[in-house]
C-alpha cells in the first residue's frame, strides 16, 4: 500500500514537472507581448522593465531560473497585478474557489446520487422521465445562463417581496455562496445522474443483486449494500477531477457573482498574457488535480476491495 | 445464527455465502429462526423466484405483468433513499454553518450586504470593474487604480468640478518660461500625521524617473530639464530639474516653457510619496490597505483583494470640510455589466452604468439617468509604410468616403452614450472660449459612393492595378471591435467591391501586431493623459511610438511643435485647427467614434462627478440626499 502510494506520488511529481515545462514553452510561444500596452514604450523604458522581470535573459536561462524559483516555492511578481506575488494570489483566492467548488461538488455529488438512484428505481415511470429532462437540460445549457438567470430570479424575488432572501452577488457569508455554488455544481449534478442512473441500471441485473435477492436479503439492505454501493463506484471516480474542474472552471461563475476566487485570475492572467500568473496558476492547478486522481485512486482502494488487490 | 455474522460487516462477504447456502439445507424453518426472519426468508425465496420469472418473460415474451413484489422493492429501497435525502440534508445544513466560519476567515466584513446608501453612518456603496492593479503612483498606468488613486491622494494641483486646474496640496504655484514653483500648504499632512513636504515631491519624481524602477509612465516627467536622459540612464538622477528649495517649497526647472504644465502635475504620476515610509514598505508600496500613506479625502481603511475596498473620510485631509460622506465602500469587483445592473436594482450600488439593451428597461423604472464622454476616441488607422498599399492617398480618400460613421455608431454599434468621432479631437476638449470643436468645427465628411468609387478608379491607376488585392483589417476581439470591424468588411465590400480579410486578435497581440506594421488597417484608440488637445494632437508627429501606421508629414509635425512649445493659447489653438485640418485632408485615419457611457444613479445618491481626465467616477464631492425620506 505505502509502496503504491509512493510511486504514485513519484509519478505525480513528473506529472507537475512536465506541466510546468509545458506550459513554459507554450506561453512563451504564444503571439503578443506581456509587457505591451495601449500606449507605446520608448526602448529606454522597455529595457528597464524586461529586466525587472528578467526577460532580457535567455528562454533557457529563464527556464532555469524558473524551475529554481519554483522549487523553492517562489512564483515571482504578477506582471498584470504589478504589486502582488503571485504566491499571496494563489494563497489570497484558492481558499475562495475551494469553498465554492467544494460545496458545488457536494452539492452535484448528494444531487447525483440520489437523483440518480430515483430514476434508475422508477426507471421509465413518471419521476425518471421528469428529471431525466431536467438533466439534459442541465448539460446542455452553459453554466453563464443559469448564473444569470439564477441571479436575475433573485432579484425579483427580492423586489418583489421587499426583503433580500439572498444577497445577489459578493462573497463573504454562507448565504453569498448558495446560489453560485448550486449554479456552478448543476452541470456536474446532472452529468452524475445520468451516470449513477446507468450504473445502477447495469448493476440492477449483476448476478450478485439476483443472488441477494435469492437469498431473501431485506430490499432495503439489497439496495443499499448491493447496490447503491457498487453503483457509486464510477460516481467516485469521476468526483476527483470533476472537484478540480469545478474549482478551476468556476471563471464565469465567479464574475457573475463577484466573487474573488482564483478562477478569475487564471483565465484573466492567459488573456494578459501574465506569464508568472500563468505559471504560477498552472502548475499549482496541475499539481492539485495531480493530487485529487492519487487520492481517488486510493479511495477507491478502499471503497472496492476488489481494485486493491491487483 | 447466520444473523450474527452478518452484523460485522468485514465478514458480510462470508455471510452472505453462508446465508444463501445455510437457509436452505440445514435451517429448518420454524426451529431456529424467529418468526420474523422466517417470514422474510420466504418472502425472499418467492421474490427470488419471481424475480428470475420476470426476468425471463421480459426477454422472450416482453410482457408487461403486474409483479407485486418488485413494487415492494421499490417502495422499501424508496423509503431508504428519502431516509438518505434527509440525512444528505441535514449533513448539507450543517456544512453551511461550518463553511459561515470558515469564510469568515477569508474575508472582512467589509464585503457584507449593505445597501447603496447607509444613511446612519452617511457612507455610500460602490463597485470596482476589476482590482486595482498598481496603487503605487510612481508605477500605475490603469484607469482603475487612477479613480482609486483620485480618491486617496492629492496632489499639487487637481482638477475641480468643472475640469478646472485649482490648487490641492500647493496653495500657490507659479510658472513662467522654464521654471515653475509651487508652495506646499502649512497644513498638509499623510495620513499618519507628518506633514507633507516637497522633499516627498522630488523623492518621487526622481524615483519614477529612475531606470531601476521602470515606470511606463515615466515619460510624463520629460518636460522638466534632464528628465529624459535621466530615464534612459544617461544622466544621474540628481541632474533632474526638481528641487526642494525647503519644506514647503518645491521648484521645477524645464527644457522648455510649457502652457500645459499645470495640467501634467495633476496627473497621477506626479502624487508624493514619503522616502522613510516607502523604504520601510521593502518593495510592497501600494500592495496592501497598510503598505501605503495618503494625502487625500479618503484613505482606505481595509482592502480585501479581489472582493472589496473600503475608504474612509481621511480625518488629515487640509480641506476635510469639502467632503460630506464619511465612508467609501467599494463592496463588489466585477466586470459583468448584467451583474451590475441587478446589484443595482436590488439597491446594493450607487451607480451603474448602462448598456444599449437595458436603457428602455431603466427608462420604464424612471431611474435617474445621466451621459458623460469618457474621454476616449477610437479610430481606423491606416498603414502608411512605403511597401502597402494604403499609402494611397486615393485609395485611403476613396475608404473614406465610402463609409458612414453615422451608420456605424447609430445602427451597428447602438450603445448609448456614442458619437461619431468627426475628428481626432473629441468633443469635450477645452478651447479658448468654449469647446475646440465648437471653435474650431470638425470638417464635414460627407458619405459619398459615387465619389469614392471614382477616387477608388484613380488608385487602381496611380498603383498600376486592375483589382485591389485583399487588405487585412487589425482588430481586437471585443465585442464593438468585433462588430465595427464586420461593418467596415460589409460596406467596402459593398459599396467599392473591396476585399477585406478581418484579423481578429487578442489585445496583446493587436498591440505586437500594429507595432510590427503588420496591418494594412486597423482598429484602434485612444484615450487623454492630461486636458490640453495636445495629448490627441501629437499622436501623427513622426517621433511619437503611438503613430503605429508611420504617418510622416513634416507640415504636420511643426504644428505640434509649435502647439508644444508656445505659450500662447490662440497660437497653440490655430496649431491644434491646423493639425485637425491636415488629418482630415490626408485622411490619416477613418474616425468611428468617442466612446460615452449612460448611467444611473441612486435617488439619494448627489453630487458625483464623471470624470473625462483622471477618476473615473468622483465620490468626493458626493452627498446623501435625505430631503426625500422621512
Amino acid at each position: 500500500m505505502w509502496q503504491y502510494t509512493l510511486k504514485r506520488l513519484l509519478q505525480g511529481v513528473i506529472t507537475v514537472w512536465f506541466i510546468a515545462t509545458a506550459t513554459f514553452l507554450a506561453m512563451h510561444n504564444v503571439p503578443g507581448d506581456p509587457l505591451s500596452g495601449e500606449r507605446a514604450m520608448s526602448a529606454s523604458i522597455r529595457a528597464n522593465l524586461e529586466a525587472r522581470y528578467g526577460l532580457d535573459k535567455s528562454l533557457t536561462q529563464q527556464y532555469f531560473i524558473y524551475i529554481g524559483n519554483f522549487l523553492k516555492g517562489d512564483f515571482g511578481v504578477s506582471f498584470a497585478q504589478e504589486n502582488r506575488q503571485v504566491n499571496d494570489i494563489i494563497r489570497e483566492h484558492f481558499p475562495v474557489s475551494a469553498t465554492l467548488g467544494i460545496l458545488a461538488v457536494i452539492f452535484a455529488a448528494l444531487g447525483g446520487v440520489l437523483w440518480g438512484a430515483l430514476t434508475a428505481l422508477y426507471r421509465n415511470r413518471l419521476p425518471d422521465t421528469i428529471i431525466m429532462f431536467l438533466v439534459i437540460l442541465g448539460i446542455s445549457v452553459p453554466s453563464f445562463v443559469f448564473a444569470a438567470l439564477g441571479q436575475l430570479t433573485l432579484v425579483n424575488l427580492n423586489a418583489f417581496f421587499g426583503v433580500s432572501f439572498l444577497p445577489v452577488a459578493g462573497w463573504g457569508t454562507v448565504s453569498h455562496m448558495l446560489l453560485p455554488a448550486l449554479v456552478l455544481g448543476m452541470g456536474t449534478m446532472a452529468y452524475l445522474t445520468r451516470l449513477m442512473r446507468s450504473s445502477m441500471l447495469e448493476i440492477i441485473h449483476s448476478d450478485y443483486v439476483r443472488t441477494a435477492k435469492a437469498k431473501g436479503l431485506p430490499p432495503a439492505r439489497i439496495f443499499t449494500r448491493h447496490q447503491l454501493r457498487n453503483a457509486i463506484l464510477p460516481v467516485i471516480t469521476v468526483l476527483g477531477p470533476a472537484i478540480a474542474a469545478i474549482t478551476t472552471g468556476g471563471f464565469v461563475v465567479e464574475l457573475v457573482f463577484a466573487i474573488p476566487g482564483l478562477g478569475r485570475y487564471f483565465v484573466q492572467a492567459v488573456q494578459q498574457l501574465d506569464y508568472t500568473v500563468i505559471m504560477g496558476t498552472t502548475v499549482f492547478y496541475g499539481a492539485f488535480l495531480v493530487f485529487m486522481v492519487i487520492v481517488v485512486d486510493l479511495l477507491y482502494g478502499w471503497i472496492d476491495p476488489r481494485v486493491r488487490l491487483q | 445464527m447466520f444473523s450474527d455474522i452478518c452484523i460485522d460487516r468485514r465478514k458480510r462477504d462470508a455471510c452472505e455465502f453462508l446465508q444463501f447456502g445455510i437457509v436452505p439445507s440445514k435451517a429448518r424453518y420454524g426451529e431456529s429462526a424467529t418468526a420474523e426472519q422466517r417470514s422474510t426468508s420466504i418472502d425472499s425465496v418467492r421474490t427470488a423466484g419471481v424475480f428470475f420469472g420476470r426476468h425471463r418473460s421480459q426477454r422472450t415474451l416482453t410482457m408487461k405483468s403486474p409483479i407485486t413484489t418488485d413494487d415492494h422493492f421499490t417502495r422499501s429501497a424508496g423509503r431508504e433513499l428519502a431516509r438518505y435525502a434527509l440525512i444528505a440534508v441535514t449533513v448539507l445544513v450543517m456544512l453551511m454553518y461550518f463553511l459561515n466560519f470558515v469564510a469568515g476567515l477569508t474575508s472582512s466584513g467589509a464585503g457584507g450586504v449593505a445597501g447603496a446608501v447607509d444613511v446612519e453612518n452617511n457612507e455610500i456603496s460602490i463597485y470596482l470593474r476589476e482590482e486595482p492593479p498598481q496603487m503605487n503612483s510612481m508605477l500605475s498606468s490603469d484607469v482603475i487604480s487612477g479613480t482609486v488613486l483620485g480618491h486617496v491622494m492629492e496632489g499639487l494641483l487637481r482638477y475641480d468640478d468643472n475640469s478646472q486646474i485649482v490648487a490641492g496640496l500647493a496653495e500657490r504655484w507659479e510658472i513662467q518660461g522654464t521654471r515653475a514653483t509651487f508652495w506646499i500648504r502649512e497644513n498638509a499632512r499623510w495620513s499618519n500625521g507628518d506633514p507633507v513636504t516637497a522633499h516627498d515631491f522630488e523623492f518621487a519624481w526622481k524615483t519614477a524617473l529612475a531606470p531601476i524602477t521602470a515606470s511606463q509612465y515615466a515619460f510624463i516627467f520629460y518636460p522638466i530639464k534632464n528628465a529624459e536622459a535621466a530615464n534612459t540612464g544617461q544622466m544621474p538622477l540628481e541632474s533632474v530639474g526638481v528641487r526642494a528649495l525647503n519644506d514647503r517649497t518645491l521648484e521645477v526647472e524645464l527644457e522648455q516653457p510649457v502652457a500645459y504644465f499645470d495640467k501634467l502635475v495633476a496627473f497621477p504620476t506626479y502624487l508624493p510619496v514619503q522616502e522613510a515610509f516607502f523604504n520601510a514598505t521593502n518593495g510592497r508600496y501600494g500592495a496592501d490597505a497598510d503598505e501605503m500613506l495618503y494625502t487625500g479625502p479618503f484613505y482606505i481603511s481595509s482592502w480585501v483583494h479581489g472582493a472589496s475596498m473600503r475608504m474612509e473620510k481621511n480625518p488629515y485631509y487640509w480641506d476635510a470640510n469639502r467632503i460630506r460622506i464619511d465612508a467609501l465602500n467599494v463592496a463588489y469587483i466585477t466586470s459583468d455589466s448584467n451583474t451590475l445592473l441587478n446589484l443595482f436594482k436590488d439597491g446594493r450600488i450607487a451607480q451603474v452604468d448602462l448598456t444599449a439593451e437595458m436603457l428602455e428597461g431603466a427608462m420604464q423604472q424612471k431611474w435617474h439617468l445621466d451621459r458623460f464622454m469618457d474621454g476616449s476616441v477610437f479610430f481606423m488607422d491606416f498603414n502608411h509604410r512605403d511597401n502597402r498599399l494604403t499609402r494611397n492617398l486615393n485609395l485611403r480618400k476613396a475608404m473614406f468616403l465610402a463609409q458612414d460613421g453615422n451608420e456605424l455608431v447609430n445602427s451597428v454599434i447602438k450603445l448609448p452614450g456614442y458619437l461619431p468621432a468627426k475628428s481626432l479631437f473629441p468633443v469635450w476638449l477645452q478651447g479658448m472660449e468654449k469647446t475646440f470643436r465648437e471653435e474650431y468645427p470638425a470638417p464635414e465628411s460627407p458619405y459619398n459612393v459615387a465619389l469614392a468609387k471614382e477616387y477608388l478608379e484613380q488608385a487602381k491607376r496611380e498603383l498600376g492595378l486592375s483589382e485591389i488585392p485583399p487588405l487585412v483589417l487589425l482588430a481586437d476581439t471585443s465585442p464593438v471591435a468585433t462588430i465595427s470591424s464586420q461593418y467596415y468588411q460589409a460596406v467596402f465590400r459593398k459599396n467599392l467591391g473591396l476585399n477585406i480579410i478581418i484579423d481578429a486578435q487578442t489585445f496583446q497581440q493587436r498591440i505586437a501586431k500594429m507595432n510590427a506594421g503588420d496591418f494594412d488597417i486597423v482598429l484602434a484608440g485612444w484615450g487623454p493623459d492630461y486636458n490640453d488637445p495636445l495629448t490627441f494632437a501629437d499622436l501623427y508627429a513622426s517621433w511619437n511610438l503611438n503613430n503605429r501606421g508611420n504617418y510622416r508629414s513634416t507640415v504636420l509635425d511643426e504644428q505640434v511643435r509649435i502647439a508644444q512649445t508656445s505659450t500662447d493659447t490662440k497660437t497653440r489653438m490655430d496649431a491644434f485647427g491646423e493639425i485637425q485640418r491636415i488629418l482630415h485632408e490626408d485622411v490619416v485615419y477613418i474616425g468611428n467614434y468617442e466612446r460615452g457611457r449612460v448611467y444611473a444613479t441612486h435617488p439619494q445618491v448627489k453630487g458625483v462627478l464623471r470624470r473625462v481626465i483622471g477618476a473615473e467616477f468622483d465620490y468626493t464631492g458626493a452627498y446623501i440626499d435625505n430631503t426625500g425620506t422621512p
